[in-house]
């Protein structure tokens, strides 16, 4: 009786052990994913593409929206300074798979607003739930329109005012899903479904890719008219790495 | 009950007619060159129609009134003239009247659709697809260039899929999402679908066309009045049919060449 | 014209067990019952989805309690979206005109009575007969079944115009398993019809009891004949059209669909179809479809009239005549649908002459039940006034139809609510008024019993002033140019959103009175008062057999015919004013 009092008391303490080293080498894991960076800005070389207006007129309230402020395609948003908004970049190659497949936190949101997408660009991770809600007094009808080679299935709902969000996600990733709104040909935007850590440019241009873990990857920088550029990237604990883009203007 | 029966038709009968002889709800006022001919048509139906509603309805509400509740062993009488009477009616009131409307009513239709139009027409191109209606204008080389429907993107807002930069007739095109023309002009619409089947409807102009995939239509009217008017899809396309409609401006010819100028620049 | 009422006819021995004797029945009163409940079903169904409709139209942004149970893509919030509607109002639409119009005034009192008044045991079929009934049941269950998709129903209308209805999902939400099961639903329930003709026309032509000629048949037979050879010719078109449009779906074919056609800035992958193809064939079979709508009713209220005005009517052929001609003419007025829709301006004037001319047997039908009121002894009960309120409705929505039948006025009046208060007033209100004057009139045969009076007469009165208050707006609105299939009104339309809501208002308290009827119903049938033989004094076979009949309708007898079945108003030995066809006595002179 004795013996195996004692047997099972070790037995205990191995697992014990075990699960300890285990959080430990977890935690480890965690906090080293949560020092990388990876930040830089992304610019158009060349004169800005002119964005024509948009004529709403056939919507009365969506004309309103904009009396003061003129509506424009936004397939190109360049400032000032030469900084493209709206450009999504994340990590292509190089992360392991357990980062890969980790979804970020949060719960993007898809705007509709002025019958405009509002971002027009919206990033998440494969299984990532995000929101569309609707700011308007008008229907609008959201329909994404995904790759069928990809597994992601289409699907086409409308928001009266009022409505609840709808909250989706996408299984494939796929850069990038063209979304339409059916009722207001012009409203145009993009999901852009990526594995792992990203991020999108702000209106200067700027971004920051956080979560990244120590190591050697290529960053893709996605912009809807331009398409895709990589760049080798080193990201070590403590020192963010910087990665720039410039588009050429076509 | 047959009293109540006969009097209730005849207060319904009425009823029915008041909307109508108060012309509370009636078609906008027409503002093109060709619908005097179909409102007049539109008008003669409706005191036939009216007439012969009431007729009917009067008639059957007096016979129950006058045949219900007899004694039982009352006589059974037979209408003058028997079914011989009816069928003289039928064939000849009913007859010449549906006949006269059909002979007179082609007049009509001719007008809008067996003439050709005039050959300094202006021409317009209207694309329907889900869910608006947009619109090109030819440009001053009046000619409209090639359409590419691979090339057609919404984003870029190319709906009607122009090659700009390698069509040389489709450079100075003005595509819009209104329409506007100049008011006493005659207009060559010449209409397309994208994607499915819609319809093309302004009330005010007495125009009325489909839009068939795969079949190029036109229709030309000339509009006397200026003002703001709707143009209306009135074909089942989908979820937005509800919403699917542009605005068309009758203008003067000055205000016309202004609001062009608007649009091209906005190319 | 021979009979048959001596071959030794398919003598089946009364059916035993309850699945022989009321699901699987043979018997033709069973499955005309079984197809009444089918319709009953259908008819609340369809009256609800409408409640649905009409509640959105006149609150568009309404928060209907519930609503997202019934889909919760369709209604987020319980707010009905465009989708939704559209899809509510094809279902109506497809319920109604198939499942209530069809199957009721044709499939279920004719399956019930026609052997009967022809004086015959049962159909020539009965195998074929069952079939028919339990194949148009699957075809309802295939229909219902698409609401329970992902994304409902399809939602291009009862019409099912192509391309939209043959492109598939990417038109639009339920465009494609959606509209499938529709085109699905419907090619089943062509089969379950032309199964049912082919049983009413032998019957009609072969089965005729002793002395039962032609020209003494009950004008409703008549009215189920002709409807029946409508329904041959018209469902075979509309089932391989069916067939088509699935196979756009399912096979990659293009019948109905033209190439370079872009949606979602994706280029179609078809080529070579034609628009216009599937709205030929859809109007082939669906203008004599409206006819087999209305035809039935017709008979059965020459029918219910003549027993209740204790005189014949004024012509007797003339009528048939008349019938016929509409029948006739129906097939070559479709392209009034059409007036618009991009064929040949020149075949619009080709339609329009048909479609004007079918207005004369029409009338002359009306003239003659009209002018054989005038010196007869009208009674007044549920099942009379609702034929004279057929009367009434089918003018109410004749007239409108003048307009309509004028290529240059349907300029002005295509696609909006003038033409759906048209084809409401003669197909939602005359030909369910004819249903409602056949059941007052047939129940007391069909179970048994009597219906409630007081109750049918206050369900009379409810529904005749509230179908006129629901169904005239919609004629002002169309003048006023309100577009039909809209699921919002803005713009030039908005100031008749008033009207709307009165239209509704009138709606939800006229379909409430439909349960006045269906309590009715279901009370008379377990406590009415028990039936005599010949409640209505009415001369044809049907009255002359048990009620409700046994099995084999007469018990065994032959019967035989001596008169039309409109001796009224006759003076006899025994007194009364009228005299049975199998009777042998004659008038005496007057």
């Amino acid at each position: 009786m004795k013996k195996n009092r004692k047997r099972v008391s070790v037995v205990i303490l191995a697992g014990l052990a075990l699960v300890c080293l285990g959080a430990l080498l977890m935690s480890q894991k965690a906090s080293a994913a949560a020092e990388g960076k990876i930040t830089g800005t992304v610019k158009l070389n060349g004169a800005a593409p002119h964005m024509k207006g948009i004529d709403m007129s056939k919507d009365p309230y969506c004309v309103k929206q904009h009396e003061n402020s003129p509506a424009h395609l936004e397939n190109v948003v360049v400032s000032s300074g030469g900084g493209l908004e709206n450009v999504v970049l994340y990590i292509s190659q190089g992360l392991p798979p357990a980062v890969s497949n980790q979804v970020a936190s949060g719960q993007p949101v898809f705007d509709q607003k002025g019958c405009m997408y509002t971002p027009h660009v919206l990033a998440m991770d494969v299984n990532q739930q995000y929101k569309v809600i609707t700011s308007d007094q008008t229907t609008h009808n959201i329909h994404p329109l995904p790759n069928p080679l990809t597994g992601n299935i289409p699907w086409n709902e409308s928001q009266p005012p009022g409505a609840p969000p709808l909250i989706k996600s996408w299984k494939a990733e796929e850069v990038a899903i063209p979304v339409k709104c059916n009722i207001h040909p012009w409203m145009h935007g993009y999901f852009v479904v990526v594995k792992g850590p990203y991020g999108t440019t702000d209106s200067d241009g700027s971004y920051t890719i956080s979560g990244v873990p120590p190591g050697s990857y290529t960053v893709t920088a996605w912009q809807e008219e331009y398409g895709t550029q990589n760049q080798k990237v080193t990201v070590t604990a403590g020192a963010p790495a910087k990665a720039d883009f410039t588009f050429k203007a076509k | 009950m047959a009293k109540i029966f006969a009097v209730t038709l005849i207060l319904i009968a009425i009823g029915s007619a008041i909307p109508i002889v108060a012309h509370i709800w009636e078609p906008a006022p027409d503002i093109s060159t060709h619908g005097a001919v179909i409102d007049e048509q539109l008008s003669e139906t409706m005191v036939e129609a009216g007439l012969s509603f009431l007729a009917a309805q009067f008639v059957l509400a007096i016979f129950v009134w006058m045949f219900s509740n007899r004694p039982e062993n009352a006589k059974i009488g037979h209408f003058p003239g028997g079914a011989t009477a009816m069928v003289l009616a039928g064939f000849l009131l009913v007859g010449t009247e549906v006949l006269a409307l059909g002979i007179f009513g082609t007049k009509a239709w001719a007008s809008v659709y067996f003439t050709p139009p005039a050959a300094d027409a202006m021409p317009i191109q209207v694309q329907a697809g889900q869910f608006a209606f947009y619109f090109r204008y030819p440009g001053p080389d009046g000619k409209f260039g090639p359409l590419h429907p691979n090339l057609i993107n919404e984003a870029n807002e190319n709906f009607f899929g122009l090659d700009q930069t390698n069509d040389q007739d489709s450079k100075d095109d003005i595509v819009t999402a209104e329409m506007a023309v100049p008011v006493n002009r005659e207009i060559h619409l010449l209409m397309h679908s994208k994607d499915l089947s819609h319809s093309f409807y302004v009330p005010e102009l007495r125009i009325h066309q489909d839009f068939v995939p795969g079949l190029d239509l036109s229709l030309h009217f000339t509009a006397t009045k200026i003002g703001k008017y709707e143009i209306v899809c009135t074909q089942l396309c989908g979820l937005g049919h509800y919403n699917m409609r542009a605005y068309l401006y009758v203008y003067s010819q000055q205000d016309f060449d202004d609001w062009l100028k608007k649009e091209a620049a906005l190319q | 014209m021979h009979d048959m009422s001596t071959h030794a006819l398919h003598h089946h021995a009364p059916p035993t067990g309850f699945i022989r004797k009321y699901i699987f029945s043979l018997d033709h009163k069973v499955i005309g019952k079984q197809y009444y409940g089918l319709g009953l079903v259908a008819v609340f169904t369809g009256m609800a989805l409408s409640w649905l409709m009409r509640l959105h139209l006149g609150w568009t942004n309404l928060a209907i309690p519930g609503l997202h149970l019934l889909s919760s893509t369709g209604a987020p919030g319980n707010v009905m979206t465009p989708e939704y509607y559209l899809q509510l109002m094809t279902m109506h639409a497809t319920i109604m005109v198939f499942f209530v119009l069809t199957v009721a005034p044709f499939a279920a009192f004719g399956n019930f009575f026609l052997p009967i008044q022809v004086g015959a045991e049962d159909m020539p079929f009965p195998h074929i007969n069952m079939m028919s009934f339990w194949v148009t049941f699957v075809a309802f269950c295939v229909l219902i079944s698409s609401f329970f998709l992902g994304d409902g129903p399809a939602l291009s209308g009862w019409t099912g115009y192509a391309p939209l209805s043959a492109v598939g999902s990417v038109a639009g939400p339920g465009q494609g398993l959606g509209q499938v099961l529709w085109a699905a639903s419907l090619a089943i329930f062509c089969v379950g019809q032309l199964l049912g003709s082919l049983n009413f026309i032998p019957t009609t032509l072969d089965l005729r009891a002793k002395g039962m000629s032609l020209a003494r048949l009950p004008l409703n037979v008549w009215g189920w004949f002709i409807t029946s050879c409508m329904a041959l010719t018209a469902f075979a078109v509309l089932m391989p059209a069916c067939i088509l449009l699935i196979l756009d779906h399912v096979a990659g074919t293009s019948f109905f669909v033209p190439s370079n056609l872009v949606i979602n800035d994706q280029l179609q992958p078809h080529s070579g179809g034609s628009t216009l193809l599937w709205q030929h064939l859809f109007w082939f079979f669906g203008h004599p479809e409206v006819y087999i709508a209305i035809v039935p009713g017709m008979g059965i209220v020459s029918h219910v009239l003549i027993a209740n005005m204790r005189r014949p009517l004024l012509s007797y052929k003339v009528i048939i005549g008349c019938m016929f001609s509409i029948a006739f003419l129906s097939y070559m007025v479709y392209g009034h649908h059409m007036f618009v829709s991009g064929m040949n301006p020149f075949s619009a004037l080709v339609f329009s002459f048909p479609t004007l001319i079918i207005t004369i047997p029409a009338t002359i039908i009306v003239l003659i039940w009209i002018g054989s009121l005038y010196g007869s002894r009208l009674r007044i009960n549920s099942a009379s006034l609702f034929a004279l309120g057929f009367i009434s409705m089918f003018v109410a929505g004749g007239v409108s139809g003048f307009f309509l039948a004028q290529p240059s006025i349907d300029i002005v009046l295509h696609a909006t609510y003038f033409v759906v208060g048209h084809f409401h007033l003669v197909m939602a209100v005359a030909a369910i008024f004819g249903i409602f004057a056949g059941t007052y009139f047939w129940f007391p045969k069909m179970f048994g019993r009597m219906m409630n009076e007081t109750l049918g007469k206050i369900h009379f009165w409810l529904t005749f002033v509230g179908a006129y208050c629901i169904f005239m707006p919609f004629h002002y609105l169309g003048l006023a140019g309100n577009i039909r299939r809209y699921q919002a009104f803005s713009g030039y339309m908005e100031p008749l959103i008033p009207v709307h809501r009165f239209i509704t208002v009138a709606a939800l308290i006229t379909g409430a009175a439909q349960f006045i009827f269906l309590y009715n119903l279901v009370h008379s049938r377990f406590w009415g008062k028990v039936a005599p033989e010949n409640p209505w004094e009415c001369t044809s076979l049907e009255w002359t057999v048990p009620s409700p009949p046994p099995f084999d309708n007469f018990g065994g007898r032959h019967p035989v015919v001596y008169h039309d079945p409109y001796q009224y108003g006759v003076q006899t030995e025994s007194g009364a004013d009228f005299i049975m066809q199998d009777s042998p006595e004659t008038a005496k002179p007057a």
